[in-house]
């Protein structure tokens, strides 16, 4: 049991240091960076079977009782992360055997992916809060190394804003986890859970989950502290910005939903400040896109828009609402990411990645024209493909809950996506290309691109026609959610020898 | 020895957040760092400066004069990790400085929001 609690470490961490082991060999690199990414998500799948029959996975390191061991957990949320994590990343890592780039920085990309996932599965198992830290702080050396990879002017200065940002949440991060511990005398979540819930701690621990609760916005990219996210991710390799769109913000939006569920239950002034704050993000964020001529950076700004919608579902904290932040998460992990990596294949075909300078991919590239329109309907929310699911049951959750404007919002908010994913397939997929049939390069070898690309929209797709199962998978997680009972129980429990 | 410890996280995080206000990227960078150690000293002011929080007590009672020292063990897990990130963005800002000749926020900001390079005519790979 314990070793299955640990194998979302354990995979990625043993498989980063194989990669390194046979550097000087690309194609063993490439092999062992896919077979260790299928394993994770093969863990990552038997987890859910597991938390699906609604056991709380808990594990102390080193047998120690709570709170002196560190805590992992795996309850269903987090056990769909992982999975989730797992896909992602192995269809990062067949992208990136597409093209037949630079072998040094291939060589690079892999051992850092691997780096980037043990930090994002750390921080979806843990139970700790210093932990959490820690795995943020991890995840952090992988994206940084990843977002700079290749260099050149863009990339640089793009890393200098995200590398001077993040730090900075981080920091208010690790001051945060030290205030809440001098105020508590604890770090372990389900202990703090418990002392929340008695009203056992002091006012400064309030005061310390607040700034806690801050650090995770900017990572999550909420308004008003989103700026890093939209001047960074387009400057990025293809599946390097595909890989961080898809998983490094919903590491905030997780740990956002993990601290409020735990630490703060029942609905109250932090609920509504989260309710506006959504609200915000979601409108900001796809007004600030419908500005951008370029696709990445279209993309990048509806990253911010769609976490609002995750936000929105923490707000109104509902066990519907908290399903359709779940749905949601799972159903926009794999839509961005491939949105990115249909981005860059765009891009590679049509020369650019500005709009004014892409067009005629409808003509050269009919089969990309369907593989885009399915997650860019997704993320519009159109049925029956698997945003419109996650959208439909946050309204409902809004509308139940009596907060038109949040509905109205999303809403509103959907249509603006529609328009703007509309422009890309205007301007990229029907326009001519500006430089005539010449213009457009070959597809040789994208092959492996393509396969990447196929699987994610297909998961789109079956998530969209088998929304009932996931669906009952995100009301049980959500239920797990809203009743931190039983979350505090199974760390209770899983104590030492 | 509190009020001390407190004015001085105080007077580094007031430093540090001045310095990350400046134009000079490298005085940003050194801003994060002066910052970084503000936060080190609150956590490990956390574990309180006597002993009224000591982990272990003996058959005699608490130490008087032992602190908690897991504060301190979280500190010198968040130096570490702080010194390699404080390396990184040494290295990226070098190798910018080679770029640019000047690292400066304006500088950065703008050179980040150019608009895309075109891919080089097709034969040649980039």
């Amino acid at each position: 049991m314990n070793a299955l609690i640990v194998s979302p470490l354990l995979i990625p961490l043993a498989t980063l240091v194989a990669t390194l082991l046979v550097r000087r060999d690309p194609r063993a690199v490439a092999a062992i960076s896919l077979a260790g990414a299928l394993a994770l998500t093969a863990a990552g799948l038997v987890l859910v079977g597991l938390a699906a029959q609604g056991q709380i996975l808990a594990s102390q390191a080193g047998g120690w009782a709570a709170p002196y061991g560190i805590t992992l957990v795996v309850d269903r949320l987090s056990a769909a992360m992982v999975a989730i994590t797992g896909i992602v990343g192995s269809a990062t890592i067949v992208f990136a055997m597409a093209r037949d780039e630079d072998p040094a920085r291939c060589r690079d990309f892999h051992p850092l992916v691997h780096g980037l996932l043990v930090g994002v599965c750390g921080a979806f198992i843990t139970g700790d809060v210093f932990n959490l830290y820690v795995w943020f702080e991890v995840l952090l050396v992988g994206s940084f190394a990843l977002l700079v990879l290749g260099g050149g002017r863009r990339r640089l200065s793009g890393t200098v804003v995200y590398v001077v940002l993040n730090l900075v949440a981080t920091m208010m991060f690790l001051l945060a986890a030290g205030m809440l511990y001098g105020a508590s005398g604890s770090l372990n979540m389900a202990l703090l859970a418990q002392a929340f819930a008695a009203g056992e701690v002091p006012a400064t621990a309030h005061a310390a989950v607040v700034l806690m609760l801050t650090a995770f916005s900017i990572k999550a990219a909420l308004f008003p502290v989103f700026g890093w996210l939209p001047a960074s991710y387009h400057v990025a390799w293809t599946p390097v910005s595909a890989l961080f769109a898809g998983l490094l913000t919903k590491v905030g939006v997780y740990a956002l939903i993990r601290i409020v569920t735990l630490f703060w239950p029942d609905a109250g002034i932090a609920h509504e400040v989260l309710l506006w704050v959504a609200c915000a993000t979601m409108l900001i964020g796809v007004l600030g896109a419908a500005a951008q001529v370029e696709v990445r950076r279209i993309l990048s700004f509806h990253i911010v828009s769609q976490v609002g919608y995750m936000i929105l579902g923490l707000a109104i904290a509902t066990p519907l609402a908290l399903a359709g932040a779940v749905f949601y998460l799972i159903h926009h992990i794999v839509v961005k990411a491939n949105l990115f990596f249909i981005g860059g294949i765009a891009a590679r075909l049509t020369g650019s990645e500005r709009l004014a300078a892409m067009g005629g991919l409808y003509a050269r590239a009919p089969w990309l024209a369907l593989l885009f329109a399915i997650p860019a309907l997704s993320l519009a929310g159109i049925p029956p493909l698997s945003g419109f699911w996650a959208k439909f049951v946050l309204v409902k959750a809004s509308l139940d809950a009596s907060a038109w404007i949040a509905a109205g919002v999303a809403l509103l908010t959907g249509i603006f996506t529609l328009l703007s994913m509309s422009k890309i397939w205007n301007e990229a997929f029907l326009k001519p290309h500006p430089a005539g049939t010449a213009g457009m390069r070959s597809t040789a070898g994208l092959r492996p691109a393509l396969w990447a690309v196929t699987a994610l929209a297909a998961m789109t797709v079956a998530i969209g026609l088998a929304a009932g199962p996931v669906m009952d998978y995100a009301v049980a997680a959500a239920e797990q959610l809203a009743a931190p009972a039983a979350y505090i129980d199974a760390v209770v429990r899983a104590g030492g020898h | 020895m509190e009020i001390l410890v407190s004015l001085t996280v105080g007077a580094l995080v007031a430093i540090g957040i001045w310095m990350m206000l400046d134009r000079g990227l490298l005085r940003v960078v050194l801003g994060v760092v002066v910052l970084g150690n503000g936060v080190n000293l609150a956590v490990f002011s956390a574990g309180r400066l006597d002993g009224r929080a000591a982990a272990f007590v003996t058959e005699a009672g608490a130490p008087a004069l032992a602190a908690n020292p897991l504060p301190q063990a979280l500190v010198l897990t968040a130096i570490v990790i702080g010194f390699a990130l404080f390396v990184f963005a040494l290295a990226v800002l070098k190798r910018s400085w080679e770029l640019h000749g000047k690292v400066e926020t304006d500088l950065v900001t703008a050179v980040a929001e150019e608009p895309a390079p075109d891919l080089p005519p097709q034969g040649d790979k980039a």
